[in-house]
């Protein structure tokens, strides 16, 4: 009888190892026959630059609404590879189980880990799993790592932003760590709040079209928020950045949760939005690209770059007053992603 | 409607601008300067966070007073907490800003790293049925906090009560408003002109709770909410009675504060707690400014029950936490600000507190 927990001697390297990777784990993820697996997986060559990435992801719960963790795992490593400029090739999966997960929820992550791949794109082309003993882990760690092709003459980074640029984003912010944060046991949060876990490489794809050399940064404000990554961009580009609070998008449920909570939903992560630094002319035909796109019909011009300075990122309060917005000091919400 | 969307309406920038100029023209004509204070921590965010003070005309000068519950604890409390989390059989329980407060030689963040088991809980009745999950260990809950908190502490103590729980326990430094409003009113350096009176505390409270203290010392009071129209509307009727030589108690945030407050939410409050002195970090010791656990419910009060010898408390030399918290003292004036002392690395809780005048000003303050 197949067991239908995961056993330590799923990771011993005999039959029971033999028996997860081929009946449940490679079946789901890349469908590579038995016959044609090695230690290594073989890439054809690429034109041109690579960007190479990698992430862990050991977030609790691991089902939240709107997603779990193996859907959270792909679309943040392909997105690390889009926000470097680069068309994600291929990707590898690094599971580590703990021992008693059950093989039905192991089975859901895989499956939208592979529906994510499907829609991002993307090949899982090579991978790893290891359990350890109940209570030295959490149910399910990833880790996931990307290969992507930069296309020439794609010259994006953080320390690109200049004075006048404006800063945009693809849709509401703090969706996704209110969302897990509201599945937590304890935290009665009766919200209809979903995670905005989504690849971004397409929408990445429509922003070069509609700007091509005027797209000066692209960065994803995962963990930290829309405000730790914009510090990190103005203390790299040596500029002030200041927001208008009003032009913020966020959703009343998120708004209303974190006024509850006591958090500011500019720290909260997100694992679907991107932050495109453009020139001012090319401002307004990006922000019409992203909102065509799906994944960001409440898209909006949040800020500009307002001068050359320190790093400081400040922010136009809906009544008019100014206020600074430093980096948190410690963690706002621990392994939301 | 979803009642969430409140908090958009009380940001109308339209509305905003209106007020602003009424209270420009409220204090044209006043001589000098008015020193309107605010007792309550979310107040003080709120000020910072929608960049209030730059808005208001120069006659305005606002200053933060002891309302931050974590802020006005003193450092013995802490090393108390301390004492208790290195028993074996102990797993503290508290909201999150205590954990990382630094006490005479230690902090609990500090013995966390060390393997002490402290859980960051949302309300002290998670701490109960931790304690019922955990029959073998004393879960300790430390009741920080004024009126806002403290009648959901003593319900805590109450559902335990009924559990017959006999493993849950409150290590308290339960504080009350409006004593030190009185002390600070009173103490000579310092000229607080008005007060813009805390939201939460006088939910529970009611407004009728400052007419003693309105009558004693003549200054005006204003019970004001905190969302920035409140804020402009509650600064408005202050500037007001100051320049018309009134001292009354208005209230501001009359959608949610009732004269007579919760009665049944200070019900339960005084089943479980009495009136004691409390000594308030930076004031001293304000006589019945404080709520301790009356003899009936002792099985349940930490100091009583578990017994630990505490360190002798040492306060941090240099900081000002002390001054700033009777606002004689602004965080910049301080020289530990943002060199020694910073949220990475606090010296004063002050800077620890998500509700600190020091945290507020050293997140969002960085404006010229």
């Amino acid at each position: 009888m197949n067991p239908d927990i995961i056993l330590l001697g799923h990771g011993s390297g005999g039959k029971l190892s033999h028996q997860l990777l081929d009946d449940i784990i490679i079946p789901a993820l890349s469908g590579v026959a038995p016959e044609q697996q090695n230690d290594a997986a073989v890439l054809p060559a690429v034109d041109g630059e690579l960007a190479f990435t990698t992430d862990s992801y050991v977030v609790d719960p691991i089902f939240f609404p709107g997603g779990n963790i193996g859907d959270l795992a792909v679309n943040g490593t392909v997105n690390d590879l889009a926000m470097a400029g680069a068309e994600p090739v291929a990707i590898s999966v690094g599971l580590i189980l703990e021992e008693g997960l059950a093989i039905t929820e192991l089975r859901k992550v895989l499956e939208s880990m592979r529906q994510a791949a499907d829609a991002a794109g993307v090949k899982i082309v090579t991978g790893d799993t290891k359990v350890v003993p109940r209570g030295k882990g959490d149910k399910i760690f990833i880790n996931t790592a990307g290969i992507g092709r930069i296309p020439a003459g794609r010259k994006i980074g953080g320390n690109a932003a200049k004075p006048g640029d404006k800063v945009l984003i693809n849709g509401a912010i703090g969706d996704h760590g209110m969302a897990v944060l509201a599945s937590r046991e304890g935290l009665e949060l009766n919200s209809d709040i979903e995670t905005d876990s989504a690849a971004l490489n397409d929408l990445v794809e429509a922003l070069f079209t509609a700007c091509g050399e005027d797209l000066h940064v692209l960065r994803d404000p995962t963990r930290g928020g829309v405000a730790t990554t914009l510090r990190e961009i103005a203390g790299q580009s040596r500029v002030d950045i200041t927001l208008d609070e009003t032009a913020l998008p966020i959703h009343e449920s998120v708004r209303g949760a974190c006024a509850i909570l006591g958090l500011d939903p500019l720290f909260v992560a997100n694992e679907g939005k991107l932050l495109a630094i453009v020139t001012a002319d090319r401002a307004e035909p990006a922000l019409q690209a992203m909102r065509r796109h799906p994944a960001g019909g409440e898209a909006a011009i949040i800020g500009e770059v307002s001068a050359v300075s320190s790093g400081r990122v400040l922010m136009r309060t809906t009544i008019g007053g100014l206020r600074a917005i430093e980096m948190l000091a410690g963690e706002q919400l621990p392994r939301i992603c | 409607m979803n009642e969430l969307n409140l908090t958009t309406a009380w940001r109308d920038p339209e509305v905003a601008r209106g007020l602003l100029a009424r209270i420009e023209r409220t204090v044209a004509g006043y001589r000098g300067e008015m020193t309107l204070m605010e007792v309550c921590g979310t107040h003080t965010m709120a000020i910072y966070q929608h960049g209030i003070r730059a808005l208001l005309p120069e006659t305005i000068r606002l200053i933060s007073g002891p309302g931050c519950p974590v802020c006005v604890t003193p450092v013995d409390y802490v090393d108390h907490a301390v004492a208790l989390v290195r028993r074996p059989d102990t797993i503290i329980t508290t909201f999150g800003d205590m954990v990382r407060v630094p006490g005479s030689s230690s902090s609990l963040l500090h013995e966390q790293a060390r393997g002490a088991q402290i859980r960051i809980v949302y309300s002290p009745l998670d701490a109960v049925a931790l304690a019922a999950r955990n029959p073998d260990k004393q879960v300790v809950f430390l009741g920080v906090g004024f009126e806002t908190t403290t009648p959901t502490v003593a319900g805590a103590i109450l559902v335990a009560e009924k559990q017959g729980l006999t493993n849950f326990s409150v290590l308290g430094s339960h504080k009350t408003m409006p004593a030190p409003m009185a002390a600070l009113t009173n103490d000579p350096e310092l000229q607080v002109d008005g007060y813009i009176c805390p939201a939460h505390v006088s939910t529970i409270i009611g407004v009728n709770a400052y007419r003693p203290l309105v009558e004693q010392c003549r200054v005006p009071c204003v019970v004001t909410g905190f969302e920035p129209l409140d804020m402009l509307r509650g600064i408005e009727m202050l500037a007001r009675q100051v320049v018309e030589g009134r001292a009354e108690v208005e209230n501001e945030y009359s959608r949610v504060v009732k004269p007579d407050g919760n009665p049944k939410a200070r019900r339960i409050l005084e089943t479980v707690f009495e009136p004691c002195d409390a000594t308030w970090r930076g004031i001293g010791t304000i006589p019945g400014s404080g709520l301790k656990i009356r003899t009936e419910y002792a099985d349940y009060n930490a100091i009583r029950k578990l017994p630990v010898s505490v360190e002798k408390p040492v306060e941090h030399t240099g900081c000002q936490c002390g001054e700033i918290l009777k606002g004689k003292v602004r965080p910049g004036d301080c020289p530990l600000f943002r060199t020694a002392c910073t949220p990475e690395n606090p010296v004063g809780a002050c800077m620890v507190s998500s509700e600190g005048t020091c945290a507020a000003e050293y997140k969002y303050g960085n404006i010229s």
